[in-house]
């Protein structure tokens, strides 16, 4: 993967300039005894566990779910929806363009097609479940992957902003008994959920929690995991702030492991399969996250990475296909799921990345980075039709790059009040620019 | 070099006896020493917070010593830098390649916090990995790494000033915080506000904005070339890419280059608090009082940023020995058991167990260094688990083969505390761990459950004793 890294893209967020959402928020630890789950929670030091545990066990589902899917390192929208049509494209692209045989025609726009890997968008789309948005942007592209994420992150082109835009949200309707109204599913909190007065929280990752010992056999093993949590209950109270500190996380990792034992090795039963080649973490999680919305968790606003690394410099054909399909086959299944488990209306998907790629093609099999690119709404509310046209070849940017035919800030608005029923202007600056496309049935 | 803290500290108790106060008010305050019992305990304690953990035997000799002794036995060594032991290897045989190979170079300093004769050395290059932190993720070469890291370990014990200078122009710190992109006619702040921020003065502690564009103007003039197979190299100063004009920062107004921003910072007012504050939390979890933080910077300022003394008077402070414990660092707690257990390094298992308890060396979290007081959670509990886990592995007893069948529960836990070297469990530890070891006897009921049973007890108490409060704690 290194190989087609930038430098701006490997890089550590906090080496540059623009400090990321999210930074510097307190972070708790948090075992949520209904779903066995092993949370950090972020921003929540005034309440006390069980208040937390509490405050999720009595929250309602809310009636609509915010699904973002995070395509990280600028995906190139000219292979997912390629232009085939245009006379311009086998000119930038003379070897990565499309065939003109391969994929699925895009049915709103002759020109287009989708890319064999994204066959499961082309269902979607054909389902009427998919609002594709060709290029989306902003005004005067910045082409640093971080400082682009950071502006669709916090949903402003301010380098300063701290807060994520879902955040802001949830700052709005959320309460401050329930950390699971925001929950990123890929490890660390997702800088779009950052909040300032609501607690957040960040899930581990699904996966077997348990203690074992090399040449600890039969009987004697659950005595020695008896042993360690009684270890530590005999340190829980200390004076010493540090043995009060490991003997309690040796009492709540002890409890964790008993919670998560209904879900064995199996863990979650789907009613659909899941793709397993390629990167299954990914399918992993969003099995998880169908059963817990299925099982009525107080979830409004969830964030999750898309399995892979967008950011092809070179060998771009390979590599796009093979993270692309991952993607897109994990998503239709996401999809089957939420329908097969009943919940489908209840939520939707969206899905973006950073930025598109340039036009032309650069010399070493790959595309550089470029402005407007894909961006997604999936679902069975979702309105399905085209939000913004694909703008053509010919006519880019000075840099060679698209131009946005639709703003990812007016896709915030849209989705605040479309989807989330609240007032955009609260959560986006200068709410009142953007236009409302239409998202949602 | 200057006079030893411990020197003045003899010389002041000296002159108290000859009643001549006047002499030490001159000379400044005088940072208290602990003068309770230096025992094993006090010992173990100063090798885990000093170093990486004794090996056995080695807190009861450090404890003859007694304090002054020991303390000096560390910060002033007097044989020649040496790694003992047979050298690193990966779990096929084959040599590291710290340089080259995924992982190799967390294994490479790994092992030198095995090895090494000199574990205050290694213990203060960890100190200024955390201090300055650069990560690989942003650098993307572990040659340059290594190299910066060997320039931290030659500066370990050595001055603050010249610390400050290498960091300036260390190729991977250049990298990492954009120094090399730093030039006249596109200047980045990037290391001219984390140089006052993180390294030197400390958040809002006395400079503005404009401080940060001027040093930042100030600090132009690195660049480096980058060729295809060997990556970034010829790091240097060009005159070409400096900012040679008038710089106005702190007030002052002059043609300020890169060395004059290094000593800035360091004749800041909010410098000398601020770097014996810092230096003192890796070693003690309550911040020092008043009093002593003055007696601290008065020692640093005396000593031209001299760090040997300070760490001294630091390592000798009552506090060290009286307060609270604080929890092991991750490689701290590895390097430890393996130290304890007589184990080397010869599996690449170290790395992403170590990434897994949330600190992988060369890749800190950020530019401002691992949240130190945030190791544990279930997450890296779980990963200390396995860590211990995997130590004992291949040395574990086999529950199928013959094994003691009349061994006492006090026999086991004994057993297994003597497997990680005899460290100092609490009562109430101890307690616990008997009544584990006796209810493994009433549960091997019948003659031929005992043979397994009792092996499997073995084993299970040495995970037990690694990963008790005890163990997690210095």
């Amino acid at each position: 993967m290194a190989h087609n890294c930038c430098e701006g893209f490997s890089r550590s967020r906090d080496a540059k300039a623009p400090p990321p959402a999210g930074r510097g928020l307190d972070r708790r630890q948090f075992l949520m005894r209904s779903a066995g789950l092993a949370l950090t929670v972020y921003g929540a030091t005034r309440l006390p566990l069980a208040a937390l545990e509490e405050g999720v066990a009595a929250a309602a589902p809310p009636d609509r779910v915010l699904v973002s899917v995070f395509m990280a390192g600028g995906i190139d929208s000219l292979s997912v929806l390629a232009p085939v049509g245009d006379p311009s494209y086998r000119k930038l692209r003379p070897k990565l363009a499309l065939p003109d045989s391969d994929g699925t025609p895009f049915g709103e726009d002759g020109r287009l097609r989708w890319h064999p890997s994204a066959a499961g968008f082309a269902t979607l789309h054909g389902e009427g479940k998919a609002t594709v948005m060709p290029a989306v942007g902003y005004e005067h592209p910045d082409q640093s992957h971080f400082n682009s994420r950071h502006f669709y992150e916090v949903g402003a082109l301010q380098p300063r902003v701290v807060t994520g835009w879902m955040g802001r949200y949830l700052d709005r309707v959320g309460t401050m008994d329930n950390p699971l109204q925001g929950l990123a599913l890929s490890g660390d909190l997702a800088p779009a959920l950052a909040a300032t007065r609501v607690p957040v929280s960040a899930i581990q990752g699904p996966g077997d929690y348990d203690f074992g010992a090399p040449g600890v056999w039969g009987a004697v093993a659950p005595m020695m995991i008896e042993a360690f949590q009684s270890i530590g209950a005999a340190h829980a109270g200390s004076k010493d702030v540090a043995m009060k500190t490991a003997g309690g996380v040796a009492v709540q990792s002890a409890r964790l492991r008993q919670q998560l034992l209904p879900f064995g090795g199996k863990q979650i039963q789907s009613p659909v399969a899941y793709p397993t080649e390629g990167n299954s973490s990914f399918s992993r999680r969003l099995a998880a996250l169908a059963a817990m919305l299925a099982g009525g968790l107080p979830l409004r606003c969830v964030a999750l990475n898309a399995p892979g690394d967008y950011d092809t410099h070179d060998s771009q054909p390979a590599d796009l296909a093979e993270n692309l399909k991952a993607t897109v086959d994990g998503l239709l299944a996401f999809q089957r799921d939420l329908e097969a488990r009943g919940v489908a209306d209840r939520v939707l998907v969206q899905v973006w990345s950073e930025f598109g790629r340039r036009a032309e093609e650069n010399g070493s099999d790959g595309t550089d980075h470029g402005a407007a690119g894909l961006g997604m709404l999936i679902g069975t509310q979702a309105r399905g039709q085209m939000v913004g046209e694909f703008p053509g070849l010919d006519r880019l940017d000075d840099d060679g790059n698209l131009r946005a035919t639709s703003d990812f800030r007016a896709v915030y608005c849209g989705l605040l009040e479309q989807w989330l029923g609240t007032d955009a202007a609260a959560v986006v600056p200068e709410a009142a620019r953007f236009g409302r496309p239409a998202l949602v049935r | 070099m200057s006079t030893t803290a411990s020197a003045e500290a003899h010389a002041s108790r000296r002159r108290r006896r000859r009643g001549k106060r006047t002499r030490r008010r001159r000379r400044g305050p005088v940072v208290s020493v602990y003068r309770g019992r230096f025992g094993v305990e006090q010992a173990e304690r100063l090798l885990w917070r000093a170093g990486f953990g004794p090996r056995p035997g080695e807190a009861e000799k450090l404890a003859r010593k007694g304090l002054e002794g020991a303390v000096h036995s560390l910060t002033r060594p007097r044989r020649k830098e040496r790694l003992g032991g047979p050298p690193p290897h990966d779990q096929d045989g084959h040599p590291l390649a710290p340089a080259d190979a995924w992982g190799h170079d967390h294994l490479w300093w790994l092992d030198r916090m095995l090895r090494t004769n000199r574990p205050l050395t290694e213990r203060m290059t960890l100190v200024w990995h955390d201090w300055f932190a650069t990560s690989n993720e942003g650098v993307g070469s572990q040659r340059l790494m290594i190299h910066q890291n060997e320039m931290l370990r030659k500066n370990a014990l050595g001055s603050f000033r010249d610390l400050v200078v290498r960091v300036t122009r260390d190729p991977a710190m250049l990298l990492w915080l954009s120094g090399a992109q730093n030039r006249e006619d596109s200047p980045n702040e990037n290391y001219a506000r984390e140089l006052m921020e993180l390294f030197t003065l400390g958040a809002d502690r006395g400079y503005t904005e404009d401080d940060v564009r001027e040093h930042a103007r100030a600090l132009t003039g690195f660049r480096n070339d980058w060729d295809d197979g060997v990556g970034p190299n010829n790091f240097r100063f060009d005159t070409e890419y400096h900012d040679g004009g008038t710089k106005r920062i702190f007030g002052k107004k002059g043609r300020f280059e890169w060395r004059d921003s290094c000593e800035m910072c360091l004749a800041h007012p909010s410098h000398s608090s601020f770097f014996v504050e810092k230096l003192w939390s890796y070693f003690i979890p309550v911040p020092p009082g008043r009093r002593t933080r003055r007696a601290l910077q008065s020692l640093y300022v005396r000593g031209r940023y001299e760090v040997r003394p300070v760490v001294e008077a630091i390592l000798r402070h009552p506090s060290f020995y009286e307060g609270p414990r604080m929890v092991k660092p991750p490689v701290v707690y590895l390097a430890g058991l393996l130290r304890g257990s007589g184990r080397w390094l010869d599996t690449e298992s170290w790395t992403w167990l170590s990434d897994m308890m949330r600190q992988r060396l060369f890749v800190p979290p950020n530019v401002a260094g691992w949240e130190d007081d945030r190791w544990l959670d279930t997450g890296t509990w779980r990963a200390r688990w396995l860590t211990a886990s995997q130590v004992l592995r291949e040395r574990e007893e086999d529950p199928g083969k013959p094994y003691d069948e009349t061994e006492e529960p006090a026999a086991a836990v004994d057993r297994a505390l003597a497997f990680w070297g005899r460290p100092a469990v609490s009562a109430t530890t101890r307690g616990r761990l008997l009544s584990f070891a006796e209810r493994v006897n009433s549960a091997a009921d019948k003659p031929y459950k005992r043979r397994g049973y009792f092996a499997s007890r073995q084993n299970a108490l040495r995970v037990l004793v690694a990963t008790s409060p005890d163990m997690q704690t210095s």
